[in-house]
């Protein structure tokens, strides 16, 4: 094994790793498994010696009562939640972005939807108590830059967000420990989120009495200032601000890119919808690239930051056939039809299409 | 199940204090060794030193093909103004150079 707990992955990088998802695995199942599940650092330090025993995370910064927990209080001391919900890469699928950006050139698999247990980020900062002027809390982890003058991986959180309840400190992923390349032993689960604000290996957390100013937030990560999140291929970047919430996208994960399907005969369609967190509403496809589209059936719903699972039949005539599906959101949100363009070739959800023939 | 390496390190203790510290467990993991190499052209040697020093150069190798210039003098400068590497003018020049006619 290459990677000790990760399958062979599509591997972008070495050091530091960065293995993308094959995307085959997401129509294995509605839970992305943990050795499958995609891995992005910016820094080369990776943590690769960690006590559990003497593992310690801070809560500090402006608040009444600093707190240092251990693993085993986290999770003998406060009530487990678990929320299911999808983790994806801000530049998932900039592969696929024209014309091309610099970057991490991910296809698909740069996104992975996983059952995540731990302590909410609410009750930490209650115990703590925020003081009065308390603004934003800052996350950082044990992660670290090879030259000491570039910015640490840190990010941030208003305060609002980050004692909503729903974020949270995860101890387990689907039923095990965390992988190692997914933040061992403690990383934060942003609901809706990308994955950017999922800070690793999790040991800091500083409640700030201003905003938080770092590299990664103020300069990194940041989306144009407007609806689209898109602007014309070549123009000026513009306003920007830090990116945030998921999109809405949707993936045919069956059949495959290039399949071989039977005319004539009715064959199941199937793939995953997600969103920031409204919940899908409804997934069409069409079978004509475009040109009509019907619903198909969404499967069990996990929770709104869960992929939702959709299926469909289709019966099709000899020859070559364009097949696309589109999601739309409780909030009417959807995917735009043609690509739209950023300079990071961030949060791309265009509606996919796959080429299929039936013979 | 994931398995990590378990290394026992025995933590060195006054005889009075033994019971209360013992071991600690220590897990480890080990990342694989790096194959990639920068493609053969005039300034590699810079380059691998420079760049290599905080990744490795399939960094590089994973770029989109024929960029052109500007797209790598804005990588190099970013590399220096955002992340403070540490690389002298000249060498930031070479790179540039080797970069552009070579990826």
């Amino acid at each position: 094994m290459r990677y000790p707990g990760k399958r062979a992955l599509i591997e972008q990088t070495v050091r530091p790793p960065q293995l993308e998802t094959p995307f085959s695995v997401y129509d294995e199942g509605v839970l992305t498994p943990n050795d499958a599940f995609f891995v992005r650092y910016h820094l080369a330090g990776v943590p690769l010696s960690i006590d559990p025993k003497a593992f310690r995370l801070e809560v500090r910064g402006h608040v009444e009562t600093p707190l240092s927990l251990s693993l085993e209080e986290l999770k003998r001391d406060f009530e487990p939640i678990e929320i299911v919900a999808v983790n994806q890469c801000s530049g998932n699928s900039r592969g696929f972005v024209e014309p091309r950006v610099g970057g991490g050139q991910f296809g698909h698999g740069a996104m992975g939807n996983a059952r995540w247990r731990g302590v909410s980020l609410k009750t930490l900062l209650e115990k703590a108590g925020p003081k009065p002027g308390a603004q934003s809390v800052a996350f950082n982890g044990l992660d670290s830059p090879v030259a000491p003058e570039t910015p640490d991986f840190m990010k941030a959180l208003d305060l609002g967000h980050a004692g909503d309840g729903e974020v949270m400190l995860a101890y387990a992923m689907n039923g095990e420990d965390l992988p190692w390349l997914n933040g061992f032993p403690l990383r934060l689960v942003v609901p809706g989120c990308y994955g950017t604000y999922w800070v690793k290996h999790l040991n800091d957390i500083e409640v700030l009495d201003s905003d938080f100013s770092g590299f990664w937030m103020s300069s990194a990560y940041r989306i144009p200032d407007n609806d689209c999140v898109c602007v014309t291929p070549g123009a000026p970047k513009g306003a920007t601000r830090p990116i945030k919430r998921l999109n809405v996208r949707s993936f045919i994960t069956r059949p495959a890119e290039d399949a071989k399907v039977a005319a004539h005969v009715a064959f199941e369609v199937r793939g995953i919808a997600f969103d920031g967190g409204q919940g899908i509403e409804a997934v069409l496809l069409s079978a004509d690239n475009g040109a009509s589209w019907a619903a198909a059936r969404l499967g069990e719903d996990l929770g709104r930051y869960s992929f939702r699972e959709w299926r469909t039949e289709l019966t099709l005539r000899p020859g070559v056939h364009q097949l696309k599906s589109r999601a739309v959101n409780r909030d009417g949100q959807s995917q735009p039809l043609a690509p739209l363009w950023n300079h990071a070739g961030y949060m791309r959800n265009v509606v996919e299409t796959i080429r299929i023939e039936a013979i | 199940m994931q398995r990590f390496r378990k290394t026992l390190i025995l933590v060195a203790t006054a005889a009075s204090l033994a019971p209360a510290l013992g071991a600690a467990e220590t897990l480890t993991y080990s990342l694989p060794e790096e194959t990639a190499t920068l493609r053969p052209g005039l300034g590699q040697e810079t380059a691998q030193s420079n760049c290599a020093a905080c990744h490795s150069v399939d960094y590089i190798e994973r770029q989109p093909p024929k960029m052109g210039r500007a797209f790598w003098e804005g990588v190099v400068k970013k590399m220096i103004a955002s992340y403070h590497a540490q690389i002298d003018e000249p060498d930031a020049a070479a790179i540039v150079d080797y970069l552009a006619a070579t990826y």
